[in-house]
């Protein structure tokens, strides 16, 4: 794969940040504090108003620009470079339009708590407010959707707000941050210290969690007799699997993962029960139903996780570990709310757990998992596009990072891929942003050159962002598209068979679809197709063969395909729809 | 709503002292937080604090304990936000100003002013037929005046809603 910066000229100026203060422009200033937080990759964009920025980009050669050709899959591409490698994400984008392409992206990353700090320029700060050319209040605009923003408004904060900013960006509940940046901000001098220091005094989130309520929660779970973890996106973000997995295998506690959460605990563990929700396991969603105390781990009670309130969980006693206490008591009433790291939290109860009697329970789990394990229906002469992953976790040995866009391929990905290591399964969860899965794949690559990169995708979704893929060749990314094209838009199509009475308004992509194949190419990239079980695995090896630049395969999967179990609107868990009927 | 002692009041009502870290963003914020939520503000005041760097803000509010507690913590959430202290369940001081213009003719005028003393409240303005008058208090005692006052015709009322602080001498007398 190239390197990014391959771009530049050769001069090898080497600029570190001297220890005591110098006067830069805002650029030079904005550059050195983001060399200083070993920035590595910036997913950018130029335009009017970040050209002093982008001028001054010209000479370094430690950050790596990615030119990307839309700014909304600039934001999903840091997003994905973030949710891979751990660290923040960042885009640099112009005033106006540049901005508000960002938006998706940005809430995208809100409603997973990903990292990311987007710098968008804006019109001199004299300007502000005349309606001036590309003047957008991207502010205003982001501050829903956004853990924090600011206003650069004084060149001499500008380090400190750069630093603040990441800081406030990756620690406590991670998000996005954004720093809209004046022109007239690049351009005039300011002083440069290199001084690390960040402090708001207003911003302080807990991580210890209270010693008596771990204390009780421990006795809570030492008591249980179906006890059950329910381990979402905090355990991935807080990187605590390691802590999750410890404690499940010594205590022998069932563990069922969020979408968010995949990974966070292997899938090949005996403990492992795989994902719960709307499209969960029959088991999972079983074990959450029946069982005596769940214990929550950096998960929020998303509605797509509990169905129907009422009936979620109705006999347990609830714990819930979550480091942003909003998320405490929120849809769910919880007997013991411990606000906190998980990181830290889960290794002292299990330090004082007492590993509960769960024979009876484990029997009765191993039993709804004979009944009802997931289905991989096979065919000789068409595509099942639950095989359809299977087979990607074959050729992958389980090792890629998979990147979906949203919808039924996103929830077979979920359930058929066998995952075994966090940081591997990247998807639009809360917001479901389609459009999201190659960008957030290219991404993912660029963070992590050495492991393979496979975006799980569909026909709908893949034509919201397509247009990267002149991106993924100019920078040679070996990353694997896997299309499951099933011609149409398939959840919307299952929900207006199930629900609609088969009329299939506008969700139909078979006249529309360009050729998959020869758009690929005109791009540079390779390109297969596949319609049978066999061609498929032939298409499958040779695309893992090819490492200069993108594959996409266009997998011809049967249309009519549903995904199950799942549980209806408005259902509770318990009450899944198993298959056709 | 909850009848005690002859005054109406608002069973659920609370009484939010928010310090932020002086700025605009962080008021929107603030605002914000209420109207893509769906929680209610009865009233808010702001105090501009550009000096000192912080400001604080009143907001009353109402809902039930879980309603509260929600915007608590979403409240603490922001990063401007220093301290949200419900002062509900503290004894605490709080007031309101309220200028209210009101229509008075020379034979309602002596009543108008016998009735602003009982409250005592302030004349601050007089004209041939009417009378501008300033009164501060709690909510109640600014409803029972505009109460009094408004058979005689208001024609212009501002309130400010409630600035509050918790009250320091909390020892048993």
């Amino acid at each position: 794969m190239k390197n990014a910066k391959a771009h530049k000229f050769d001069d090898e100026k080497n600029q570190q940040p001297a220890p005591t203060t110098k006067k830069l422009t805002g650029a030079g200033i904005l550059i050195n504090t983001l060399q200083d937080l070993d920035v590595d990759t910036i997913f950018g964009y130029p335009g009017g108003a970040v050209l002093p920025l982008y001028d001054e980009l010209y000479d370094k050669h430690d950050i790596n620009h990615v030119l990307i050709k839309h700014e909304q899959a600039g934001t999903h591409a840091a997003d994905g470079y973030a949710r891979a490698t751990g660290k923040p994400g960042v885009v640099v984008v112009t005033s106006g339009p540049g901005g508000t392409n960002t938006v998706t992206g940005i809430a995208t990353a809100a409603m997973d708590s990903i990292p990311l700090v987007v710098f968008t320029g804006q019109v001199p700060t004299d300007m502000i407010g005349n309606d001036a050319f590309q003047e957008a209040d991207i502010v205003g605009i982001t501050r829903p959707i956004t853990k924090h923003n600011y206003l650069v408004k004084d060149v001499e904060e500008l380090e400190q707000v750069t630093r603040e900013a990441f800081h406030v960006a990756t620690s406590g509940r991670p998000g996005p941050v954004l720093v809209d940046l004046p022109k007239d901000m690049l351009k005039s001098e300011g002083h440069y210290s290199g001084l690390h220091k960040v402090s708001i005094p207003s911003y302080n989130p807990t991580k210890e969690g209270h010693s008596t309520q771990i204390k009780k929660a421990s006795k809570m779970l030492s008591e249980a007799e179906k006890p059950l973890i329910y381990a979402g996106g905090g355990v991935v973000l807080g990187e605590a699997w390691d802590e999750l997995t410890a404690m499940a295998e010594r205590h022998n506690i069932p563990v069922t993962t969020t979408l968010m959460g995949l990974g966070g605990f292997p899938e090949s563990k005996p403990q492992s029960l795989g994902m719960l929700g709307m499209h969960g396991t029959y088991y999972a969603n079983m074990a959450t139903t029946e069982c005596d105390v769940l214990l929550a781990v950096g998960a929020r009670f998303d509605d797509r996780v509990t169905g129907n309130l009422e009936g979620f969980s109705p006999h347990s006693k609830k714990i819930h570990i979550d480091i942003d206490p909003t998320n405490i008591g929120k849809n769910v009433e919880v007997e013991i709310p411990i606000v906190g790291d998980v990181k830290q939290v889960l290794p002292e109860i299990d330090k004082q757990v007492e590993t509960p009697e769960t024979n009876d329970w484990w029997q009765t789990i191993e039993n709804w998992k004979e009944e009802h394990p997931l289905k991989v229906p096979k065919s000789e002469d068409t595509i099942k596009p639950q095989h359809m992953v299977e087979a990607i976790s074959e050729v992958t040995n389980g090792e890629a990072i998979v990147v979906t866009d949203v919808g039924q391929h996103q929830m077979w990905a979920a359930q058929h891929y066998t995952f075994n290591h966090p940081r591997s399964f990247l998807s639009s969860g809360g917001l479901g942003t389609m459009g999201y899965g190659f960008p957030a794949a290219m991404g993912a690559a660029f963070g992590c050159p050495d492991r393979p990169v496979v975006c799980i995708t569909g026909d709908g979704g893949f034509q919201m962002t397509a247009y990267e893929l002149a991106t993924a060749v100019e920078y040679e990314v070996p990353l694997k598209i896997a299309i499951m094209n099933n011609e149409c838009l398939g959840m919307v199509r299952q929900w207006q068979e199930l629900f609609y009475d088969e009329r299939y308004s506008h969700s139909i992509l078979k006249k529309s679809n360009p050729d998959f194949v020869k758009l690929a190419e005109s791009y540079g990239a390779a390109a297969f197709r596949a319609t049978n079980g066999k061609e498929m695995n032939e298409v499958l090896n040779r695309a893992m063969a090819i490492n200069d630049r993108p594959v996409v395969m266009d997998f011809r999967v049967e249309a009519m395909e549903n995904c199950y179990p799942m549980v209806p609107a408005g259902a509770a868990l318990n009450e899944m729809v198993l298959e056709d009927e | 709503m909850s009848t005690q002692n002859g005054t109406q009041t608002k069973s659920d009502k609370h009484t939010l002292s928010v310090v932020v870290k002086y700025n605009l963003n962080a008021l929107s914020r603030i605002i914000g937080i209420f109207s893509s939520k769906g929680f209610e503000i009865d009233s808010i005041s702001f105090g501009s604090g550009k000096e000192s760097g912080q400001a604080r803000i009143t907001i009353t509010t109402h809902g039930d304990e879980q309603i509260i507690e929600q915007i608590t913590k979403q409240l603490h959430k922001i990063i401007d936000v220093v301290t949200v202290t419900d002062l509900t369940y503290d004894s605490f001081v709080e007031r309101e100003l309220a200028l209210v213009k009101v229509k008075a003719d020379s034979a309602a005028r002596s009543e108008i002013m016998q009735i602003t003393q009982v409250f005592r409240a302030k004349v601050i303005d007089i004209s041939p037929d009417r009378l501008a008058i300033e009164i501060t208090g709690n909510a109640d005692k600014i409803n029972a005046f505009i109460g009094m006052v408004r058979p005689f015709g208001i024609i212009e009322l501002a309130r400010t809603g409630s600035v509050a602080l918790k009250r320091e001498f909390e020892g048993d007398v």
